[in-house]
């Protein structure tokens, strides 16, 4: 029992949360959110990547009374203090939605699909939602 | 014997707006729910679908969907009418009877 586990305190992996859905209409995106700070309170490398439908998670101007759930748009402008910063939106994703980057909420930067798939084989962990 | 559609999912991450659109008649009504707001947008991939199908069918979003996802009514496409709960609630008793994509 005493010999370190592989794995254990103070490793530090890179994390890539994907997310694919659009918000409220399925948990995919809430459920991401708590991963993500899960993953920060773990002193993780964590980064955040929009694509698809993903994208429309960021999108400004989010009004949650009518449809009676929680409106979480704000906690991704909350992820910078939880050393969260690395937020990345796939510009094609983007486009075909008719969005740029100053109808998001949070400042992101944007990657062509090869940008993004090469980032994508750099980590060690990439969770999809 | 007019039909109200009804569809819930974004049209990029299924085909059930365009399997719905597909199937139903004109003179029917189809509304947008929740993930499906996204089909009425104006800059949306699924514009230009959705503005032939209006011309025989009237075609409505959910507000309330609409506003939470950080749209509005003006940036839907032209004749789209937006309702609230209550009239959801109309359109099922205007209509003969529901039909749901899921």
């Amino acid at each position: 029992m005493s010999e370190e586990r592989e794995g254990g305190a103070g490793q530090v992996k890179r994390f890539m949360i994907v997310n694919r859905k659009a918000p409220y209409g399925t948990i995919y995106a809430l459920e991401s959110l708590e991963v993500v700070l899960i993953g920060a309170a773990f002193d993780q490398d964590v980064s955040l990547v929009f694509l698809d439908d993903g994208v429309y998670q960021l999108k400004k101007g989010q009004r949650t009374q009518g449809i009676g759930q929680k409106n979480f748009s704000s906690t991704y402008r909350a992820l910078a203090d939880y050393d969260v910063e690395k937020l990345y939106v796939e510009r094609e994703s983007l486009e075909a939605r008719g969005l740029t980057v100053d109808d998001l909420l949070v400042p992101v930067e944007v990657l062509g699909s090869a940008e993004l798939g090469a980032l994508m084989e750099r980590q060690d962990v990439v969770l999809a939602f | 014997m007019a039909v109200l559609h009804t569809t819930n999912k974004s049209p990029l991450q299924t085909r059930d707006l365009e399997s719905c659109l597909r199937l139903s008649r004109p003179g029917c009504g189809v509304l947008l729910i929740e993930d499906a707001v996204y089909g009425a947008l104006a800059a949306g991939t699924t514009a230009a679908t959705l503005t032939e199908a209006a011309r025989q069918r009237r075609i409505y979003v959910l507000g309330p969907d609409l506003a939470a996802r950080g749209f509005t009514a003006e940036q839907l496409i032209p004749g789209v009418e937006v309702v609230d709960y209550g009239g959801f609630v109309d359109l099922a008793v205007e209509y003969h009877h529901v039909q749901a994509w899921i």
